[in-house]
């Protein structure tokens, strides 16, 4: 079976853009990708698209030549882009098509998600009286994380105000001032434990990353990026998932990050002990911090300490979401793991300009988790 | 002035209050024995069609919680538009399932994770025409009350 590897990456900025729609946005980050890669549209051969608020992202080739190209729309709720990179590179992979693409766009209204309860199977009750929150899932998974690992707050304000910071050296990121700790945790509580600057906002954005045959990449780029293994996992039963009005009683059930990474791993043949740089869902600061552990990149408890080190920092041992991650860059779910990929791709590269990490970078990991109890792992190298 | 009730969905618990004790209306699957709230008709489970009716305990503990500060999307929620925050949490049933209820305690100071914790029911919301809508929620149970409970 042929490797897949990236030749170009494009990433329209993350934020409130009033008046340009999706697609536009979607559009200028494949042209983008197309020309970092060097190649035209109408080479591309096939590719996935993902997108939450748009019904047709396929409709995206009215922008970009009607070349009768197959793209297909994939939802995956957070783990959208990492189902279009894995689809893909699976296509490369198969020997389907020599040369394809991956894009998210997404455009979200302001505030947090509203839907109705019934698309997620779930009877309306749960949202009439208030449970139909993301946010209280995440609140109520850190807080027993923090009773059971020794989790201080302070630890969840340092990891919001690192990604601000690293933000703050991205050009493209929404959230771009840097705020302390002190500021953090003098935010309004939301869901406790967690704070108003320790959750990311739904926002718009689009990025895309153009792969073809690794046997082909020289005609493209000297500094292809090797896809070495993609995972998708959902959740089992008696794992403790967003939106679950109850889950079955009795041993603990990894979550589908685990499960996700665990396959991801394998398949690459490259351990957590030689991750790099990694860029982990922090839809929230605990999320972050939990799946430090659940991608195997630490063990639980162990954040407290590795984190108030700075091993986590640009850095550090072990940095994580360097480009701010979904806190810095907020979360157009379709676009979102695309952005954590290009973000990897350009440290392996070292094009990463003021945030690129110190050294020589081998191997970029991401991760995405969302409703409803779904993850997705790449793990990238050069 | 008599106040109307009327629960936010049939078949959730028991009603009305004074027909009997209060529980939750969940459900057992014949074949495997795996228990779900809200009741289901298929086990997710073992994927068996045959299920029966069971009344879920009225006391577990709380194995986490958070609270909800600010006023949730409308809709679905559909609570009063002047909003009180409240709490959310997971009580385990011991040897059942753990649920996800609100809980009468709105300050997570008073909220402890291993804490005794009692189904009770709370008129979230009112409609027009005065009638109060009810959902379940858990109260804490008094330490004290639950020492001397555990003593006697």
């Amino acid at each position: 079976m042929t490797e897949a590897v990236i030749i170009g990456v494009g990433l329209h900025p993350f934020g409130r853009f009033p008046g340009k729609p999706a697609l536009d946005m979607g559009a200028d980050a494949v042209r983008l990708a197309l020309t970092d890669a060097g190649v035209n549209w109408p080479q591309i051969q096939g590719g996935y698209i993902g997108s939450y608020e748009v019904a047709n992202p396929d409709a995206i080739v009215g922008r970009l030549g009607l070349t009768g190209v197959p793209l297909r729309g994939v939802f995956n709720g957070c783990a959208t882009a990492g189902t279009a990179v894995a689809l893909a590179a699976r296509a490369i992979e198969t020997g389907e098509h020599d040369l394809t693409i991956a894009i998210g766009l997404d455009k979200h209204p302001r505030g947090a998600f509203a839907a109705d309860p019934s698309v997620a199977g779930i009877p309306s009750w749960y949202g009439q009286t208030g449970l139909f929150l993301t946010t209280h899932f995440f609140g109520m998974k850190i807080n027993r994380y923090m009773h059971e690992h020794g989790i201080s707050h302070e630890t969840l304000a340092r990891v919001a105000s690192k990604n601000f910071r690293n933000a703050a050296r991205n050009e493209k990121a929404w959230r771009r001032t840097p705020l302390s700790p002190e500021e953090i945790l003098a935010s309004p509580v939301l869901n406790y434990p967690l704070r108003q600057f320790m959750y990311c906002g739904p926002n718009e954005g689009a990025a895309a990353i153009v792969m073809c045959r690794a046997d082909q990449a020289h005609k493209y780029t000297g500094k292809p990026v090797r896809v070495r293994s993609t995972a998708l996992r959902s959740r089992r039963l008696g794992a403790f998932e967003v939106q679950s009005p109850s889950f079955p009683v009795g041993e603990p059930v990894d979550s589908p990050s685990v499960d996700a990474s665990r396959a991801a791993y394998e398949s690459a043949g490259i351990g957590p002990e030689d991750v790099d740089v990694a860029q982990l869902q922090d839809t929230d600061a605990g999320s972050e911090i939990i799946h430090m552990a659940e991608n195997g990149l630490c063990k639980d408890g162990e954040q407290e300490r590795l984190i108030t080190e700075g091993a986590t920092e640009i850095g550090g041992r072990l940095p994580v979401n360097t480009d701010g991650g979904l806190l810095g860059n907020g979360e157009p779910i379709g676009a979102s793991g695309l952005r954590q990929i290009h973000e990897i791709v350009l440290q392996l590269r070292g094009a990463a300009g003021a945030r690129q990490i110190p050294g020589t970078p081998r191997v970029g990991y991401t991760h995405l988790y969302g409703a409803p109890g779904a993850s997705a792992v790449t793990i990238l190298s050069t | 002035m008599t106040t109307t009730q009327r629960p936010v969905a049939e078949g959730l618990f028991t009603w009305p209050p004074a027909a009997a004790p209060l529980r939750l209306i969940g459900s057992e699957c014949r074949v495997c024995g795996l228990v779900s709230f809200p009741a289901a008709a298929t086990c997710v489970r073992c994927a068996s069609d045959e299920s029966k009716e069971r009344l879920l305990a009225d006391r577990g503990t709380l194995w986490t919680y958070t609270t909800q500060n600010f006023r949730p999307p409308s809709p679905p929620y559909d609570g009063p538009e002047a909003f009180e925050p409240y709490a959310v949490g997971y009580i385990e049933l011991p040897g059942e399932l753990l649920i996800e209820a609100r809980l009468t305690e709105p300050d997570p100071d008073k909220l402890r994770i291993g804490q005794t914790m009692l189904l009770t029911l709370v008129p979230y919301t009112v409609r027009d025409d005065g009638t109060e809508i009810v959902t379940f929620a858990f109260a804490p149970v008094e330490e004290s009350t639950h020492a001397e409970q555990e003593a006697s």
